[in-house]
């Protein structure tokens, strides 16, 4: 991640990843790792932000939060959807993973880019108990983000952050 | 012939396929399928919005996504004839999704090396989303060609249906001709061995056989369509055309 401390810039970044995500809402676009770097140009702030998955369809709603806290923040302020390189799970800090714990989804397994088996399945903890005995019951969940997995030892139905 | 009409070929066959699998959403057998099928339809969305973009930039004359989303008509259309074939039923649906995800994989992997910023971009998301479109579709074609006795019946009809569909993918119109030679798009003749392999491994354990065509229907890079892709687009462009320049 780049961050370009110029000026005031400190502060739009911290106005900018200060933004909730609006579907998962424990964590902001900074813990995510979705908003890439905020640099001050011509007093203008621009925001690089990343999207999740191609087709997600809270991009838009993202990038008008961050241009909206940047305003808010006494900025002129413009965003930059950056494609390369593609955003992975990775970069969703520790604090990050933490708060998805605590609020109920586990976060994603790391090191995304092994390349596992066709059809290989990874272990997933509880996010309430910590078991790893817990089953996928979808690899589609109620986000584009998310499976639905279902924890054995303590039954509890939880999201599971999907590595990518 | 541009480079950008090669950027709207492949636009085209995402958008028609990711429409077309959204037509489930509501409809799927279980909570599940309707849950992934609008999530695999928006990945495919996702992709088609960028390419546009970058195809309607790239030929500098101001059109934008929507532009070239809803206001072409059936012969406009650049998509491959696969991708617009009918959902029927589960098992049609399933292939078809295999057969293109186990070409796009290979596909964004080699377009990861583009000489275009975008492209590269597009081929480093969409390549993860095909790898998982590919172990969803293919665990369904697995889970029908070795289920029950009406399962497979259903799941050879629709090899029967679709393989004559297949060779098409492998072709490159002039304009894909051109892009491939510049090194913006993969070179599509070259990925057959490795789209073979994938959906041998698969076929094996689906105890499914993999015809060999007899012949194979073309004509949907100029443009030729089955009627099926009408009915889609009257769908899909509706509302832009009923309403020209609305904005909400």
């Amino acid at each position: 991640m780049t961050v370009c401390w110029q000026g005031s810039a400190e502060a739009a970044w911290e106005a900018a990843a200060a933004v909730p995500d609006p579907e998962v809402p424990c964590v902001t676009v900074a813990d995510l790792g979705i908003l890439r770097w905020v640099r001050v140009e011509n007093g203008v702030a621009v925001a690089g932000v990343t999207p999740t998955y191609s087709g997600c369809p809270a991009v838009l709603a993202i990038e008008l939060a961050v241009e909206a806290a940047l305003r808010d923040a006494g900025f002129e302020a413009r965003i930059e959807r950056v494609l390369s390189p593609p955003w992975t799970t990775d970069w969703i800090t520790e604090a990050g993973r933490e708060k998805l714990r605590d609020y109920g989804i586990a976060p994603p397994v790391k090191s995304s880019g092994s390349i596992r088996s066709l059809f290989g399945e990874v272990m997933v903890a509880c996010p309430k108990c910590g078991s790893t005995d817990t089953e996928k019951l979808s690899e589609f969940g109620s986000t584009a983000c998310k499976a639905h997995y279902r924890c054995r030892s303590c039954a509890e139905p939880f999201d599971y952050f999907k590595c990518i | 012939m541009a480079v950008w009409e090669a950027l709207l070929e492949l636009a085209d066959d995402h958008l028609v396929l990711g429409h077309r699998i959204s037509e489930w959403c509501g409809h799927a057998p279980m909570l599940e399928e309707d849950l992934a099928m609008p999530n695999m339809g928006l990945d495919l969305i996702g992709t088609a919005r960028t390419l546009y973009d970058h195809a309607g930039k790239l030929e500098g004359k101001g059109r934008s996504e929507d532009d070239l989303a809803y206001l072409r008509d059936e012969r406009e259309y650049r998509n491959c004839l696969l991708v617009e074939r009918p959902n029927e039923d589960f098992a049609h649906t399933m292939l078809r999704q295999f057969y293109f995800a186990a070409f796009m994989r290979p596909y964004w992997l080699a377009a990861l090396n583009s000489a275009d910023a975008t492209v590269r971009g597009v081929a480093g998301k969409a390549e993860k989303e095909m790898a998982y479109h590919i172990r969803h579709a293919g665990e369904w074609v697995i889970r029908l060609g070795d289920g029950t006795e009406e399962s497979a019946a259903r799941m050879r009809d629709a090899v029967e249906a679709l393989h004559i569909y297949v060779d098409e993918l492998f072709d490159s119109s002039d304009a894909a001709r051109m892009a491939e030679a510049a090194g913006v798009l993969p070179v599509r003749a070259d990925l057959r061995d490795t789209w073979e392999r994938t959906v041998s491994e698969v076929f094996a354990e689906a105890l499914l056989e993999q015809p060999k065509a007899a012949y194979a229907q073309r004509g949907g890079r100029e443009g030729i369509h089955n009627e099926a892709l009408g009915h889609l687009l009257a769908e899909m462009q509706v509302v832009h055309r009923a309403h020209p320049g609305a904005r909400w």
